[in-house]
């Protein structure tokens, strides 16, 4: 098992960062009173372990008994949807953006199964039960309109709680309905802490402190990351000692080679070449969003410091273009091309200026 | 008499099952449920339609009627007062039809439910169980909730449905913007515009709310909700609510804070975004604020420890943002505030600022990457603001 799995905590107490946050989550599930929730933070702050720990508080270790589903829903146009729940006797949880356009109906049918059955076992602490939704911010319009008023009226049965990296995607009317909670990315400490903490109940020793900084600093905020790669090293060199340098994926080192070649030489012929290099990136599945953003930082550092306000504004206009559009690829190209222009009129921009002063 | 039996006998079981559902414990019940306005004079700061519908209620004369407004301004509200005050709690189930966007709502269900709800001509009572007497017209109430996200072809069928059954029913549309509701559908019925909540009656809502609850709440957190809601009382009662059951959770019982109020709300603090409006090269030293200590502090410690200039500042500033997990829209709405309403700024440079916001504000709508655009903002404010 992964280190990140295997010394996930389990409950509110074992959570090393956001003390905070924790013991309010704790009060609100000891309370009885428990409100729909809203959980928003970066990737790898820890909103899914914080979940689960407050889930484990709410109802006890049952929550920990899994089961894996695949559920069948029938569009009204008679089009069949399977969709992977994992559930517990006391939660549930799906992913309602794996089917698309259609995860309107999967939520309207799901909560309301939920919401018109009562909790039979005798034995369970609180009459309600917990649906999670994860990837709420890609719910589409009609999906969350629909959540509204059920959110609202199945009170009793019923709490819903949402995991977000962000909250601009999703309507008032929702945020309205839930208690927000912001998970902050753990600071340098925190992580710190954290990585001594895995390393000492793995028993892999104590961890060079320049070995601890470097891993933090690559990570940026990101946990999960930080352990991911602390394993990753560990397994390289078990003693650590020889400070192994940070083993990057390759495709970040991919983004990097890409980003060399647009500003060695702006060609059309290096344009073909850069394509190429895209293509293989994409069909690797890695986001084209995140190579952009891989990209644009790697170039941003080595251009001049005029051109680097224009080179990210780009890279905004050209990210929001794709995710409109269908074909990432020409968007990612055409921010190419862009880039390449813009640093091809800089240089000339000054050599002519030098030609004008010299005559 | 089978038929009279049989009639007699099956809302009273329906109304059972739905007590048994609603009312168990009351505590748990969200408090915008639990508050609901009991008759339309009750309902807050409506004053125009309120004395409208109270005409009705005499002449117990209803026409088709459309509710438009932003949200929290109380038009389900009034609309399921007002019902309750035509049928009383006896008739209202059999009498009244709530469907929301949660309700599948396309147009074969609109035919059938609705065809079938409408075409059961209703039978009016004298004197309901609790004494009083309901003036309980003729017809049945259909309430279409959040009609503006019903399809255009749903909506085109309710035409011919809403004029065949007129004699017998009333529909009455509840949306946010009227102009998703097709030209046919609106000149069907008689508008109404909620405005948004003034703050004095929000005021004395949320302090009704807060004595009946019994929560110890002063005025500055008051100001704190209605400020945070902007005008949206269902918003500023659930904030109220979730900053009371933190209060009450803790041991022992701490007061609530406005501080609370605006972590609740997901605002981003002050003096955070004084602090980034200061890094894109905005003076923000003119501007008073509620907190006048904690910022001297952060204005010290941001021009001493950076040793990182112009776009790397900027950059670093909001990667810190970012990894903070605050939301891009609300920095980018507080930040809009700061810019506006600064002194010193020209004309000129509010407009470049407010340009790139509305820009991003589209971007972020539709769902771009949120660390580039508010890098991009930062860039381009800093740019219009030193230019």
């Amino acid at each position: 098992m992964l280190w990140v799995d295997d010394y996930r905590p389990k409950t509110l107490d074992e959570l090393h960062y956001h003390v905070h946050l924790s013991q309010r989550l704790k009060s609100l599930a000891a309370s009885g009173d428990f409100p729909h929730m809203l959980f928003y933070g970066p990737s790898g702050a820890g909103k899914k372990t914080r979940i689960a720990a407050t889930l484990n508080e709410l109802f006890g270790s049952g929550v920990e008994k899994l089961k894996i589903d695949q559920r069948v829903f029938l569009t009204p146009s008679r089009k069949k949807l399977d969709v992977n729940v994992v559930q517990s006797n006391y939660h549930i949880e799906l992913t309602p953006s794996e089917v698309g356009n259609y995860d309107r109906v999967v939520i309207q049918e799901i909560l309301k199964e939920i919401a018109q059955t009562q909790q039979v076992d005798v034995s369970a602490r609180h009459r309600f039960k917990v649906v999670i939704i994860n990837e709420a911010d890609s719910l589409s319009r009609d999906a969350q309109a629909a959540l509204r008023r059920t959110m609202e009226k199945y009170m009793t049965n019923l709490r819903i709680i949402l995991c977000v990296n962000s909250t601009s995607r999703l309507i008032a009317p929702i945020k309205s309905r839930c208690l927000l909670i912001r998970v902050a990315a753990p600071s340098q400490g925190d992580m710190l802490t954290v990585l001594n903490h895995v390393a000492k109940r793995a028993g892999a020793g104590s961890l060079p402190e320049d070995v601890a900084d470097e891993i933090i600093t690559d990570a940026n905020g990101n946990m999960r990351k930080a352990i991911l790669v602390f394993e990753a090293m560990k397994m390289q060199s078990p003693d650590l000692s020889s400070s192994p340098p940070i083993a990057k994926p390759d495709w970040e080192t991919y983004c990097y080679k890409v980003a060399d070649m647009i500003i060695q030489e702006q060609t059309p012929q290096r344009v073909m070449e850069v394509r190429a290099k895209l293509y293989e990136l994409l069909s690797h599945c890695i986001p084209a969003t995140i190579v952009l953003k891989t990209i644009a930082d790697r170039v941003v550092q080595k251009v001049d410091e005029s051109l680097k306000a224009d080179i990210m504004h780009w890279a905004a206009i050209y990210e929001n273009r794709m995710r409109l559009g269908n074909k990432k690829i020409y968007h990612l190209e055409a921010w190419v091309v862009k880039v390449m222009s813009l640093y091809k009129q800089f240089f000339l921009g000054i050599e002519l200026g030098d030609f004008d002063d010299l005559i | 008499m089978a038929a009279n039996f049989f009639q007699a006998r099956a809302p009273t079981k329906k109304k059972q099952a739905k007590d048994k559902e609603s009312v168990p414990s009351p505590s748990l019940q969200p408090w915008v449920e639990k508050y609901r306005p009991e008759t339309i004079d009750d309902v807050s700061s409506q004053g125009h339609i309120v004395s409208v519908l109270q005409k009705t209620l005499t002449s117990t004369n209803l026409p088709h009627m459309l509710f438009y407004g932003p949200p929290g301004s109380g038009k389900t509200s009034t609309i399921l007062a007002l019902s309750r005050q035509l049928f009383g709690p006896d008739n209202f189930r059999a009498r009244v039809l709530e469907l929301n966007a949660s309700d599948e709502r396309g147009i074969s269900i609109v035919r059938e439910k609705i065809k079938n709800f409408a075409r059961q001509t209703p039978r009016a009572e004298a004197i309901a169980s609790d004494g009083k007497k309901y003036p309980c017209p003729p017809y049945k109430i259909i309430i279409l909730d959040e009609a503006d996200s019903m399809t255009q072809d749903a909506q085109g069928a309710l035409r011919r449905i809403m004029e065949n059954y007129a004699r017998i029913t009333r529909f009455c549309l509840v949306c946010n913007y009227v102009t998703r509701i097709i030209e046919p559908l609106a000149s069907r019925c008689s508008k109404f515009r909620f405005k948004p909540l003034d703050s004095s009656s929000a005021r004395d809502r949320l302090e009704h709310i807060a004595a009946a609850e019994q929560v110890p709440v002063n005025r500055a957190v008051i100001s704190a909700l209605i400020s945070t809601s902007s005008g949206d009382l269902r918003r500023a009662i659930t904030y109220l609510q979730s900053a009371a059951r933190l209060s009450s959770a803790t041991e022992p019982p701490t007061p609530i804070l406005p501080g609370d109020i605006q972590e609740i709300a997901g605002v981003v603090p002050d003096a955070v975004v004084r602090k980034f409006a200061q890094t894109l090269g905005v003076d923000v030293s003119l501007i008073a604020s509620g907190d006048g200590d904690v910022e001297m502090d952060d204005v010290t410690s941001s021009t001493t420890t950076t040793a990182l200039r112009g776009f790397d500042l900027i950059r670093e500033t909001v990667r810190s943002l970012v990894r903070e997990g605050y939301s891009a829209s609300r920095i980018l709405i507080q930040l809009h505030d700061i810019i506006v309403e600064h002194p010193t700024l020209t004309g000129r440079q509010k407009s470049g600022c407010a340009l790139i916001m509305a820009e991003a504000d589209k971007a972020l709508c539709d769902g771009a990457d949120e660390e580039l655009w508010i890098l991009e903002v930062a860039l381009r404010v800093h740019k219009a603001v030193t230019s």
